[in-house]
């Protein structure tokens, strides 16, 4: 009798955690159109998410073309094809490698700091303060973070892949000797706008948006304690890295899997 | 930071984001290709299509000249219908014959074109008349090995290590 009223109270647990999100993901929502109207507070963040991100998105951008082509070219060459080595990179990197490893790094190097900042401010009564002042702490501090962070990441995904393919260029072009004609002209014919190169890009929406949203609800819920903003920080990397690769599965299936 | 220099790297950032949208969808995809480019429409029949595939270009003299559109089986004759897309700048006479050709031996299927000598163009949506199927490599390599035995003498001999039996019936 026990264990199912443990296994009832965990499933109500999950229940309420999800409508707690919704509830405030529809919240956040809904301040979007004011604090809009001041779009400097969003280009700070923009600044502050995007921009001082671009470090380490380039450089884990390089580095993952230049292995993927190193590795890739091994393999294909047993078969004859390592002409072939822009196009199996091109399209591991716009279609999962781009918008998932952007998403990961952006829930470790942005999605931490928000919370932290979020977190900070609570226990400091920052939020509350603000509340007094009858200043909407969600539309003054949470919205903006959010905007910026959804803007950011899906110019972080364009520039990893981008930046991948020519690391991989410089791999197999330059190091390797491959033809460029044959690396270029592969990757052009096998690789389509719409579906693969649109579908990335929704896909680093979609990211952008639960990275923050994940980013932003953790924060602003966190205990308002220095273990508990550290547990925030903590939960928004384990929870948006998850829940990233999780959505990664369900929209691959959906864009992927008839053609 | 002052608020305009914050504004100013953002917007550098956003014309970065801009600039790689550019590179992949020019330079590693084929959006510069027959995308956006006055096309119009040909139907060709074939017996069997192979592995021709939705997107697989369409050759003239090796150039490609557009792209396979759709592929269907016609439910009366039982027959693969291609459409094809073809460039508007180019036209082809109405005798021109289509087939299904291989890149290298294991490579993509694609359609070529060969013109033919008439003195009338197609018209958009016409039917290409004069078409060859593809060619399936299992027949072909089981046509070998029949012919094979029959020279080395018939269905009973063992087909391959067999020297060249003297009295073997040649066909």
């Amino acid at each position: 009798m026990e264990w199912i009223a443990a296994l009832g109270r965990f499933a109500l647990d999950i229940l309420r955690s999800l409508g707690h999100h919704a509830a405030f993901f529809w919240e956040l929502l809904r301040t979007l159109p004011v604090s809009l109207r001041r779009p400097h507070f969003a280009v700070v963040q923009v600044h502050a998410l995007g921009n001082l991100s671009l470090l380490v998105i380039l450089s884990s951008g390089l580095a993952v073309g230049f292995v993927l082509a190193l590795q890739t070219y091994y393999a294909l060459a047993t078969y004859g094809a390592a002409d072939s080595v822009g196009l199996v990179v091109n399209l591991s990197l716009v279609r999962e490698l781009g918008p998932v490893v952007t998403a990961l790094l952006f829930a470790g190097r942005a999605g931490t700091s928000l919370t932290a900042e979020i977190g900070l401010m609570k226990a400091g009564e920052q939020l509350a303060a603000m509340e007094l002042m009858a200043v909407d702490p969600k539309s003054r501090v949470l919205a903006p973070r959010f905007i910026g962070g959804v803007v950011a990441m899906p110019i972080l995904a364009l520039l990893f892949s981008a930046v991948g393919i020519l690391g991989a260029y410089v791999v197999a072009v330059l190091l390797i000797g491959l033809d460029p004609g044959n690396f270029w002209s592969i990757m052009e014919n096998g690789v389509d706008v719409r579906r693969d190169l649109g579908n990335g890009i929704i896909k680093s929406i979609v990211f952008g948006v639960i990275c923050s949203f994940v980013a932003v609800y953790q924060g602003f819920e966190a205990k308002a304690t220095p273990e508990g903003v550290a547990r925030a920080t903590t939960r928004t990397v384990v929870i948006s890295s998850l829940t990233v690769l999780a959505m990664d599965f369900v929209l691959t299936a959906l864009m992927f899997s008839t053609r | 930071m002052s608020k305009r220099g914050t504004e100013i790297l953002v917007g550098l950032f956003v014309l970065l984001g801009i600039a790689a949208l550019v590179f992949l969808a020019l330079r590693a995809a084929n959006l510069s290709s027959f995308n956006g480019a006055d096309t119009y429409t040909l139907t060709a029949k074939f017996d069997n299509i192979g592995g021709l595939k939705v997107r697989s270009p369409v050759r003239s003299a090796g150039v490609v000249v557009g792209r396979v559109t759709s592929i269907a089986l016609d439910p009366k004759s039982y027959q693969g219908v291609a459409r094809l897309d073809i460039d508007k700048s180019v036209q082809f006479p109405i005798d021109t014959s289509a087939r299904i050709l291989t890149a290298g031996l294991l490579g993509d299927q694609y359609i070529g074109l060969e013109a033919g000598g008439d003195e009338k163009m197609f018209a958009p949506g016409d039917t290409i008349k004069s078409t060859q199927s593809a060619v399936v490599l299992e027949s072909l390599i089981s046509q070998f090995l029949f012919n094979k035995a029959a020279d080395a003498g018939g269905p009973s001999a063992p087909a391959a290590n067999a020297p060249p039996a003297p009295s073997g019936a040649k066909k």
